[in-house]
């Protein structure tokens, strides 16, 4: 019997992985109550632009993820009412030198025979992709699956859509985790008491890592910084996802590294968005000046354009991520019933829908849609 | 860090400027406002010996509340729309004495950003509106913050007809360009700010066929000790009360403006009565002719550039955010200081005080007569500080929006008028998509996203925000940016050390292996 405080599955995190989890737990049959201490996407997801890219990733296991999601975003764009603004306005990857025009077409290429449609736009078509792109860039290529979503109003609508099932608790916070007697879950405390179920889902995105220690397991989250930039309502002047990439000699690794600029896009709304930089200075919302500039004078190379157009807000968000930068998706085999979902790092709106539907498959004792080896929950564990 | 890197063009309105304006880098404190609070500060801090940047939007100083009129308009007696001229004039003679200060007008600052331990960097950008024709970086080892206030505006079936304007606007437009926002003007709303836009309106030769109040003046009454010793403040009261008497302007209290009627503007209004609450009773309403309607719901601290410092805030007794200041002005951030609205809405007179006293902590800091800040003057201000502080917090208990106001709200009536966002989908995403604070009502519905930045809608969605019965959280006033500033001029900015490496650059990737490689988020 379903009474307030008991469910099947208890997700905390009311960000769009929450969300995805809770809405694909929800459609195969589970009753989910969903905790957030804050608000409905109150934390990384509501500091998003919303990407959900295939083209900055190499073939692997992210990749795989990624083309997934793709799949999954088209089926949700259908589902989810309009006002989520899914939009596959497809990316433009430019390079400024002849070199590294040759390295994005290897690039594409790989990417390519893992699934990935890929276009090259020689020099002299890129303006017929987009007008307002500086003149003299060498090349570029274009990636129609490239896509977008407004990242807050996508995982509410994911949590409406979900239904009666889901039962959304906000503004309580998780304060620890019930166990039975042989470690096994049974519920979470709460600020507003106990809440019962036999599974748990951590999807607490950059806090995840505090969840995890409720539990008495180590996950390695850390926040890493990004800025976005936020310019006055325009006419389309930015049709696509537009960012520049060249490589470099990565010095450490050995091998060639990908080297890109902040992605450039217009919204639905109007404003286009700029975004987003990366540093690690932990929780620190205080603006950096020089971040700006570096994000303003980025955007300005590839659309001389906007040099007159006035920028109107600015917010920090914090990725989620872990030290080998792919997520940790699925049951954590050192707490029964507890699976984590998080550490998404930029991509967690991306890769969302991917990340639901295999926890929901979990939950459910079914096969993963893809290989998930690669996401092992345990695999910073030490000796793990 | 300099300046710019050419040499600085002498900026709009800048008689006052003694030299080129990099020639006292870094200054001693740079004053951001130079409304009552910040020229008292200012002039206060150069008498003392301080070198002074006084930054300010405007052409002339003075601020919201003492407006020049255009030369071109040959007003010969500004004084006369002005209570308390004498007191701006003074300040104005002592500033022109004095060759300590930097004056730059027409200097929008968009943000201020600390630069090492004792330094800070002012940024600012030129030109109309700060439409950005140049950036500017202004360094300096402490920052007096007075930059003042906004009208806070509540929201109505019809407020966003042609001929609505705020009250304070009004008053302003009348001060600085002499012109009525309409022949006859209902003001409305609440506040002690009507009475004198009212009396200030009709000696001007509008007719004013209602002041509505909100409020019951009855509410004053709890607050006898704070009104007792504040004597010219009833005198001020009994001053406009006389003139509105003159004019034979009708007072409606515990009444507000429901709706405006009109199809191309305003041609008529509802006034209803309230209930204890703010709520209208039903069947009260009186419609009242008119071409105009001056409203609003006092002023709001305008504390974005402080918040942007981290700068603690407290929630004042109508419901605003102010930044929290120890006994000598101080913020909680060390090495800025506020005076004037910025701490809680209470007039130019409390802003010269605070201002003055502000200098005077300043200087005590720097080093420079230390001493001073022991004195009898300067205890003679604090005692003066304090008790215009509890009068100013009293009218503010005062004139609190009750907590039933939002039911004058239609469904279809725009809330962020910016964004043309409705209070019904403003209530969807609090009753529907779990919006629990007015950030992610921003997020969900764009309200406050617009132009205005949340100025103009943000008291009515933090109530909104917060459901019928949640505790309403004030508006956070959180704008990285206090002014929008064109990109180019961002990437114009010079090159500056962040703290922590930033990605994505041109710089080699790893400093810490494993890293992945910059790139966009996914």
């Amino acid at each position: 019997m379903l009474t307030r405080d008991s469910a099947d599955v208890i997700v905390i995190g009311a960000g769009v992985v929450g969300a995805a989890c809770a809405y694909y737990a929800a459609r195969s049959g589970l009753r989910v109550t969903v905790l957030d201490r804050g608000p409905v996407a109150g934390g990384t997801t509501g500091a998003g632009e919303g990407n959900l890219l295939v083209s900055d990733k190499e073939p692997g296991p992210e990749l795989d993820l990624a083309l997934l999601s793709t799949r999954l975003w088209q089926d949700l764009a259908e589902e989810l009412p309009p006002e989520i603004e899914y939009e596959a306005k497809g990316g433009l990857v430019v390079a400024s030198h002849e070199e590294g025009t040759a390295a994005l077409r290897d690039f594409a290429a790989a990417q390519h025979k893992a699934g990935v449609t890929a276009e090259e736009i020689p020099a002299d078509r890129l303006h017929d992709l987009e007008p307002h792109l500086a003149p003299g860039l060498a090349g570029g290529v274009h990636y129609p699956q490239d896509a977008q979503v407004m990242p807050a109003l996508a995982a509410a609508h994911l949590l409406r859509a979900a239904g009666a099932r889901v039962r959304l608790r906000l503004g309580e916070e998780v304060t620890g985790l019930l166990t039975g007697g042989s470690g096994e879950i049974q519920g979470v405390r709460t600020n507003s008491g106990p809440v019962h179920a036999p599974y748990v889902v951590n999807a607490a995105g950059t806090w995840g890592g505090e969840v995890a220690r409720l539990a008495g397991v180590e996950l390695p989250v850390l926040p890493r910084r990004g800025f976005v930039l936020v310019t006055e309502p325009l006419p389309r002047v930015v049709r696509r996802k537009v960012y520049a990439a060249d490589y470099v000699a990565d010095v450490a690794s050995g091998s060639a590294a990908l080297q890109t600029s902040a992605v450039v896009e217009g919204t639905p709304a109007g404003p286009v968005l700029i975004g987003a930089s990366r540093e690690r200075v932990g929780f620190d919302r205080t603006l950096s000046v020089e971040v700006l500039r570096r994000l303003a004078a980025q955007a300005t190379a590839l659309f001389p354009v906007l040099a007159g157009v006035r920028v109107m807000r600015t917010y920090p968000g914090f990725r989620p991520y872990l030290p080998d930068h792919l997520p940790a998706i699925g049951a954590d085999p050192r707490v029964p019933g507890l699976l984590h979902a998080c550490g998404h790092e930029g991509a967690g709106i991306g890769l969302a829908p991917a990340t639901g539907l295999i926890v929901a498959q979990a939950l459910a004792g079914r096969e993963p849609p893809l290989d998930v080896g690669p996401f092992r929950p345990e695999r910073f564990a030490s000796g793990g | 860090m300099a300046l710019s890197e050419s040499e600085p063009r002498e900026p709009r309105g800048s008689h006052e400027l003694h030299g080129p304006y990099a020639s006292h880098e870094p200054y001693d404190v740079a004053v951001i406002g130079a409304g009552s609070a910040g020229l008292a500060g200012a002039v206060t801090a150069a008498e003392l010996g301080l070198s002074v940047a006084l930054v300010d939007s405007s052409t002339q100083v003075g601020g919201q509340f003492y407006r020049t009129p255009e030369p071109v308009l040959g007003a010969v007696r500004p004084e006369a729309l002005h209570h308390d001229w004498a007191a701006f004039a003074g300040l104005r003679t002592r500033q022109r004495a004095t060759s300590g200060i930097t004056h730059l007008a027409g200097h929008h600052v968009w943000t201020v950003a600390r630069q090492g331990d004792d330094l800070w960097a002012v940024h600012a950008v030129t030109g109309a509106d700060g439409a950005g024709e140049r950036p500017v970086c202004v360094r300096a080892r402490a920052i007096l913050i007075a930059t003042g206030a906004y009208e806070r505006q509540l929201p109505f079936p019809g407020w966003t007809l042609p001929g609505v304007v705020g009250a304070g606007g009004a008053q302003a437009m009348l001060k600085s360009g002499l012109v009525l926002p309409g022949r006859r003007v209902v003001v409305a709303g609440s506040g002690p700010l009507l009475l004198a836009v009212a009396s200030s309106l009709a000696a001007a030769g509008a007719r004013i066929p209602a002041v509505v109040e909100a409020t019951g003046y009855l509410r004053y009454a709890r607050h006898g000790r704070a009104l007792a010793t504040n004597p010219h403040k009833l005198l001020e009261a009994v001053v406009h009360g006389s003139a509105l008497l003159r004019h034979r302007v009708p007072l409606r209290t515990r009444s507000a403006v429901t709706e405006v009627h009109g199809d191309e503007r305003v041609e008529a209004v509802t006034v209803s009565r309230l209930d204890a609450e703010w709520r209208p009773v039903p069947g009260t309403g009186r419609r009242i002719a008119c071409d105009a309607l001056a409203v609003g719901h006092g002023l709001a601290p305008q504390i974005d550039l402080a918040v942007g410092l981290g700068c603690a805030t407290r929630a004042t007794a109508d419901g605003a955010s102010a930044l929290v200041l120890d006994r000598l002005q101080e913020t909680s951030v060390p090495g800025v200081w506020a005076a004037g609205e910025t701490g809680g809405v209470g007039g130019a007179q409390l802003a010269r005080t605070e201002g003055e006293l502000a200098a005077y902590a300043v200087a005590a800091r720097l080093g420079r007569r230390t001493p001073s800040i022991q004195s009898a003057h300067v205890a003679r201000l604090r005692r003066r500080r304090d008790r215009m502080r509890s009068f100013a917090d009293a009218m503010a208990q005062a004139h609190a929006p009750g907590p039933g106001w939002p039911e004058w709200l239609a469904e279809d009536t725009d809330v962020c008028r910016c964004e043309e966002v409705t209070a019904g989908t403003i209530r969807e995403a609090v009753a529907d998509l779990g919006a629990r604070d007015a950030r992610t009502v921003k997020l969900l519905t764009r309200a406050g996203m617009g132009w205005c930045q949340g100025r103009m809608c943000g008291a009515a969605v933090a109530c909104l925000a917060a459901g019928a019965d949640g505790e309403v959280e004030p508006p956070a006033e959180r704008r990285p940016f206090a002014v929008p500033v064109p990109l180019g001029t961002l990437a114009g900015l010079e090159p500056g050390e962040p703290v922590e490496p930033v990605e994505p650059v041109g710089s080699p990737v790893s400093q810490e292996p494993p890293e992945k490689p910059a790139g966009p988020d996914r």
